[in-house]
């Protein structure tokens, strides 16, 4: 089976999503929420792409034969620069601070589609920091609510130690305990889970800089050449 | 050619991106050319005439940087937002999901001596939160990164002054 994209041939294998076959053939959609260990839920949006004027997210779009898709399009560059730009104002994302800088997709993202400003007010939301487990403080001021935690701990880890609690715009991610906190919950920092983060919620207690700003993965290279963080 | 003015000032930041800008070592003769640098920092003027740039440092903690943005929109041609905390609040920003009278109370009442929070008529009011500059005034051009360094400052002078978009190379892109 093959499709078109971008005016490139893509080879694809049967139940191939858009986003799973041009990752095999190396040819790079933005994407946060996906994680190729895990089935595609649709959440980030920035893999989104055009075909026949509709646009689909590439993550579960199923390939059918000779189809045409288009990704690098003005239209699609301005809705990804946007989605970025609410992810960034949603939280509060102070680069300078974070251990995660130069490391984070969020912010590669924002270096690859050349985002100089987050266009809108920011939230300036109050969200919790947990550093109630041995290993591992989460700051959750980071989090984009990609769920990539909670599937990995749930399918993966099998151990749920993560939950999407509250609604609308209350959802936010938690540990799944009776407290809410991760230390009463099985996780370990060996899980993974831990090291599915997309950004810099999950941070490794005693460890810290140990590359320094400046020559870190997306410092060196852009995501499409350097690659996912959590791969 | 007349030469562009251009005014800089540091609101709520640490002077870090005029110190970059300092940086430049001696291309700063090669900017001396292409710019007068009307009310700054490095200058020490402190009145301002019609300039055809402004580069605002820092965002808005308190009533006196909103006076001073709102000064350099009537006065610059181009206001442009310089650095991590004029773009997006920054680090002085990390107080704001914190209630003002909160942060006043474990600054200045609890566990100290003489408890009091500050109210001389000679400093300016705290604002509730920090404010990124394009929250205050309308902002025509931003520059990310804590600081940008020498070149991107050089970089993205030259594009305005040759009324090109902003644009910088990959390596020169940074939020930290
Ligand atoms: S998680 Fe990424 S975008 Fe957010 S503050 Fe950290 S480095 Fe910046
Ligand atoms: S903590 Fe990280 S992995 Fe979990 S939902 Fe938030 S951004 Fe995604």
């Amino acid at each position: 089976m093959r499709f078109v994209i971008d005016g490139m041939t893509i080879e694809a294998q049967a139940g191939d999503t858009i986003l799973t076959a041009c990752r095999r053939a190396g040819y790079y959609i933005p994407h946060l929420c996906f994680h190729g260990d895990l089935p595609a839920q649709g959440n980030c949006r920035l893999c989104l792409v055009e075909s026949k004027g509709r646009l689909l997210p590439s993550c579960l779009t199923k390939v059918t034969d000779g189809m045409e898709v288009a990704s690098a399009t003005e239209q699609l560059h301005t809705l990804r620069l946007r989605l970025t730009q609410m992810l960034f104002v949603e939280g509060n994302h102070i680069c300078p601070s974070c251990e995660a800088s130069g490391n984070c997709m969020l912010q590669a993202l924002g270096y690859r589609l050349g985002l100089l400003d987050n266009h809108y007010p920011q939230f300036f939301p109050r969200r919790p920091l947990d550093a109630s487990h041995p290993q591992m403080i989460l700051d959750f001021n980071r989090c984009i609510q990609c769920q990539l935690c909670v599937r990995a701990s749930d399918q993966l880890d099998q151990k749920h130690a993560f939950v999407v609690a509250g609604r609308g715009g209350e959802a936010h991610i938690t540990a799944s305990s009776s407290n809410g906190q991760l230390g009463s919950t099985s996780f370990a920092a060996t899980d993974h889970a831990a090291g599915i983060c997309p950004v810099g919620v999950f941070l490794g207690k005693g460890v810290g800089y140990v590359t320094p700003i400046g020559e870190r993965r997306y410092d060196r290279a852009d995501i499409a050449q350097a690659g996912d963080r959590n791969a | 050619m007349p030469k562009a003015r251009l005014a800089t000032v540091s609101l709520a930041g640490c002077f870090g991106c005029h110190m970059s800008l300092l940086d430049l070592d001696e291309a700063l003769f090669e900017l001396a050319e292409l710019v007068e640098v009307d009310r700054s920092p490095l200058t020490d003027i402190r009145t301002m005439n019609d300039c055809d740039i402004g580069f605002i440092e820092g965002g808005c903690a308190n009533e006196d940087n909103v006076h001073v943005a709102r000064l350099f929109r009537k006065k610059c041609r181009l206001v442009c937002a310089v650095g991590a905390c004029a773009v997006t609040g920054g680090i002085p920003a990390l107080r704001n999901n914190i209630p003002l009278a909160e942060l006043l109370a474990t600054s200045y009442l609890q566990d100290v001596v003489d408890p009091g929070i500050p109210n001389d008529p000679e400093l300016p009011m705290l604002l509730d939160k920090v404010y990124p500059i394009h929250e205050v005034i309308r902002v025509d051009h931003t520059l990310p990164g804590c600081p940008p360094s020498a070149q991107a400052i050089a970089l993205f002078v030259k594009q305005l002054l040759a009324h090109e978009p902003v644009s910088l190379p990959y390596k020169e892109l940074h939020y930290d």
